[in-house]
């Protein structure tokens, strides 16, 4: 079906600017046949906007793309399908409800006006023969599990006859056992000569185990290339952030009382087709202790942040705060300074066309001295009270009037973190809180939640991040098919164990 | 704090832009329209100024029709704080104005000033009421509250033609079925040197209560959260759904306030002219102010104005007697369009990543 080795890819000399920001400055990439490549750079590096240039959605300022040494211009996407270049997104974007089949035939640029089904089922069933792995046809792709969409993803391509793949943080909706198996099939695809991969991480792990060659960027400029084999990972960390990385252990007191906090009793939550996500969770949090949730996404930790939130209500089941029945209306979330830290704080938790000052004020609008003669909001108040945890909080830009919108996603995260922890927060919720966050913002938001921990916060933390659940927390537990199925202190974790709770292997 | 002072004025010159825009445009296709209705435009536009606006008596006109829409805009502009888009202003000053007309019908004998009190309350938790329905099915039961308060219109039109026709008919309304008057004595007055009844003092006090309450109160901060995103207001702790509630009940009881000004100031009993349609024209000025309760009082008064010259426009230039609905309709629809525009001229410095 696929005939013929992959081109040879060349992106030589590629600047783009974006105003007066430079995205990309004369920046190479050399994908060669039949190679398995590696993007390598933190967020903001450009690694977005190389490949979208190659893609065809960006026209790079400078520099040409090349096919096997020929010079091609690639103007949209579509350009680059008939080139052969094909790309997987971080997000699915899959129809969750048609078929794997259905799927596969409308991703095609162009359709007959009577799509013979039988005819296509037959020649996809063919074609997914000579695949190292097989999806069902008739499932409902939202039925599938993420490996399986990822799957699919990468299927789609392929039956597009694209020789060239490349893929956008893949790994980062999979379990590591889900991405190790997905990662070995594009591995045997390009050492088989039927593929070139070019792919974004931040894993240096899946670099080290799969890629020959990796390419760095930082801060738009080309740091280098080499060949994986030659390299260590500690180089290569090297080469993205621009000196040594030094993992180092997250400050904390130890914390000698075991006064529980918040004590979750058999909460069961169902969701809205009825179907129970959170199955029977038992959890207590003491004083001065965060307590990590590790699992894949869609387990029902999403769920149980939102019964914790007020945002949705359990089907059965108590929550104790400081030993009294808690539920998250307004006097009761203030009594027991019980905050919460969602992911997507922009959607979640925040009016985004109202001021910052006006957005740091939720916790706190109805409480004096915000609010004069029991009903009235005093705006200066409001706005005094906002100046002062901007400049605590090192919010950008620092104008508490501007809607909360137009602030960028580290800051609007800074911003919810100031209000929620202002108050003296004593149990904190948080969810995913340093997803799409820079370097920089994501290191200050963990010194700021192991920081309130040291205050004697009871914190909850929900990751998708193994790494950040293993660097924040004293006691992880992973959550399984809506049950916390196995729990360990961070000092005795084991990676393995965990990760193997995490996909059900509990063997 | 320089860059603070533009984004604030952002926030009034845009919306005034494109409100002085679309009724430009809104004009010029209307003076289309009546070009190819025959009529030269320039005159038209000249005539609508002369009765709405060219003499004291043609502003009392305007102004008195101008009264009622404050306070049934008021309807569809404050559950809009909550993100709810009613339209039964119409039920709710029909619902207002049968119940002020039936209470004070049980009180023969009480003075004025107790008979008035007392229909305006009536009045006003009749249409509280009228509202909160729709209100209650949207936050309970997650019917479409448009829907439900339009519906909800239809019912109280109905209410009130049967009630006036069987229970509370007056046997000597023989062609326009009413109920019995509620007597002179307990008319509402005009504001001393005009011929301007209370009714417009009641609805500009209403305007500028609402903007109080919405825009300087903990209640009116809870709702804009409510408004702007449930899902904050509920990790916030908020009661969302009483908050819907009084919110409904607060613009049901303006529409109901209107029915019983309607009652105790013009007709002096409830029949069908309750239903005279300024429920719905109240939708559009609510729409033209954004929602504003204090820009509802200009854009009540250009509205009141525009109903105000259908007569003469009618006498002078032969025009139909819907005409003016049409500019109503035009009107509306380019507002509706201009809605898009927002944030598309915004000045706001790009900020950063970080």
């Amino acid at each position: 079906m696929i005939d013929g080795v992959p081109p040879d890819l060349h992106a030589c000399g590629i600047t783009k600017h974006f105003g007066p920001l430079t995205a990309l400055q004369a920046v190479n990439l050399q994908l060669r046949s039949g190679q398995f490549h590696a993007l390598l750079g933190e967020n903001g590096a450009g690694k977005s906007t190389l490949v979208k240039c190659i893609m065809g959605y960006y026209h790079p300022d400078e520099g040409t793309i090349s096919l096997n040494h020929e010079t091609v211009s690639i103007r949209s996407p579509r350009d680059a399908q008939t080139f052969g270049i094909g790309m997987v997104y971080q997000q699915f974007t899959l129809i969750p409800n048609m078929t794997v089949l259905e799927n596969l035939v409308i991703s095609r640029a162009r359709l007959d006006p009577l799509i013979d089904w039988e005819k296509e089922e037959r020649q996809l069933a063919e074609f997914m023969e000579n695949m190292p792995f097989q999806v069902s046809l008739t499932a409902r792709v939202s039925s599938l599990a993420a490996g399986e969409k990822q799957k699919v993803e990468i299927l789609k391509q392929l039956a597009l006859q694209n020789r060239i793949l490349i893929l956008d943080e893949p790994t980062s909706v999979l379990t590591p056992q889900e991405a190790d198996e997905m990662l070995g099939y594009l591995r045997a695809l390009t050492l088989g000569q039927r593929l070139s991969v070019l792919i974004i991480t931040h894993k240096l792990r899946e670099v080290a185990a799969f890629a020959d060659e990796v390419t760095v960027l930082r801060k738009g400029q080309f740091v280098g290339t080499g060949n994986v084999s030659q390299l260590t990972v500690s180089q290569m960390a090297e080469m993205m952030v621009g000196s040594e990385v030094t993992v180092k252990p997250k400050q904390r007191n130890v914390q000698s009382s075991k006064v529980p906090k918040l004590v979750l009793r058999d909460i069961r939550v169902k969701d809205e087709s009825g179907v129970e996500v959170v199955r029977g969770v038992h959890l207590t949090i003491h004083e001065g202790e965060i307590v990590g949730i590790a699992g894949v996404s869609g387990n029902g930790q999403r769920e149980l942040v939102e019964v914790l939130a007020g945002q949705r209500c359990a089907s059965a089941g108590t929550i104790h705060a400081h030993d009294q029945l808690y539920q998250p209306t307004r006097e009761k979330i203030m009594k027991h300074k019980m905050f919460c830290l969602p992911e997507e704080p922009l959607q979640n938790t925040c009016v985004g066309r109202m001021s910052v000052a006006e957005n740091l004020a939720f916790r706190h609008f109805d409480i004096e001295p915000y609010v004069v003669g029991g009903w009235f909001i005093s705006r200066p108040a409001l706005r005094r009270g906002a100046t002062e945890l901007i400049e605590r909080y090192n919010i950008k830009p620092p104008y508490p009037d501007m809607p909360i919108q137009s602030l960028s996603g580290g800051n609007v995260q800074r911003a919810v973190l100031a209000r929620e922890l202002s108050a003296d927060v004593e149990i904190l919720i948080i969810a995913n809180p340093c997803v799409g966050l820079d370097f920089l913002a994501m290191e200050e938001i963990r010194q700021r939640i192991v920081a309130a921990r040291n205050h004697g916060t009871a914190v909850l933390l929900v990751s998708e991040d193994l790494d950040e659940i293993m660097e924040l927390s004293d006691r992880t537990v992973v959550m399984f098919n809506g049950q916390l199925v196995y729990e360990t202190t961070s000092s005795d974790a084991d990676l393995g164990i965990i990760g193997r709770h995490m996909t059900g292997h509990t063997t | 704090m320089s860059k603070g002072i533009p984004h604030a004025l952002n926030k009034v010159v845009e919306p005034f832009l494109i409100i002085v825009g679309s009724l430009s445009i809104s004009m010029m296709l209307f003076g289309a329209f009546v070009a190819a209705a025959g009529a030269n435009p320039f005159e038209v536009y000249q005539t609508m100024y002369r009765a709405a606006f060219g003499t004291s008596f043609s502003w009392q006109n305007t102004l008195i029709r101008a009264a009622p829409l404050m306070l049934t805009a008021l309807c569809t502009a404050l559950p809009g704080y909550l993100g709810l888009i009613i339209i039964g202003g119409e039920g709710a000053v029909v619902m207002g104005g049968l119940f002020a007309a039936i209470v004070a019908l049980t009180m023969p004998n009480a003075p004025p000033m107790v008979v008035l009190t007392t229909m305006a309350l009536a009045g006003m938790a009749a249409g509280a009421i009228w509202l909160a329905i729709g209100g209650a099915l949207r936050h309970y039961r997650a019917v479409n509250e448009t829907i439900s308060s339009l519906l909800l219109n239809y019912i109280a039109i109905a209410l009130l033609n049967h009630l006036v026709t069987s229970t509370f008919r007056d046997s000597e309304s023989l062609n326009h079925p009413s109920t019995h008057h509620i007597g002179e004595a307990n008319m509402i007055g005009l504001i001393p040197g005009t011929d301007l009844h209370w009714g417009l003092v009641f609805g500009i006090v209403a305007c500028v209560l609402s903007w109080f309450l919405m825009h300087h109160t903990v209640f009116g901060f809870a709702s804009q959260i409510a408004g702007g995103n449930v899902r904050a207001a509920q990790i916030a702790g908020l009661p969302v759904g009483r908050l819907i509630l009084i919110v409904c009940c607060v613009a049901g009881a303006a529409g109901g306030l209107a029915g019983m000004v309607e009652v105790a100031a013009i007709h002096g009993r409830a029949n069908d002219t309750l239903n005279a349609n300024y429920g719905y024209a109240g939708i559009l000025v609510a729409f033209v102010a954004r929602n504003n309760p204090l820009a509802i009082i200009p854009v009540a008064v250009l509205l009141g104005g525009i109903r105000a010259s259908s007569g003469l426009l009618q006498r002078a230039h032969e025009l139909p007697d819907a005409t003016v609905l049409v500019m109503q309709g035009i009107i509306f629809l380019v507002i509706l369009f201009s809605e898009t525009l927002y944030g598309r001229f915004s000045r706001m410095p790009k900020q950063g990543a970080v």
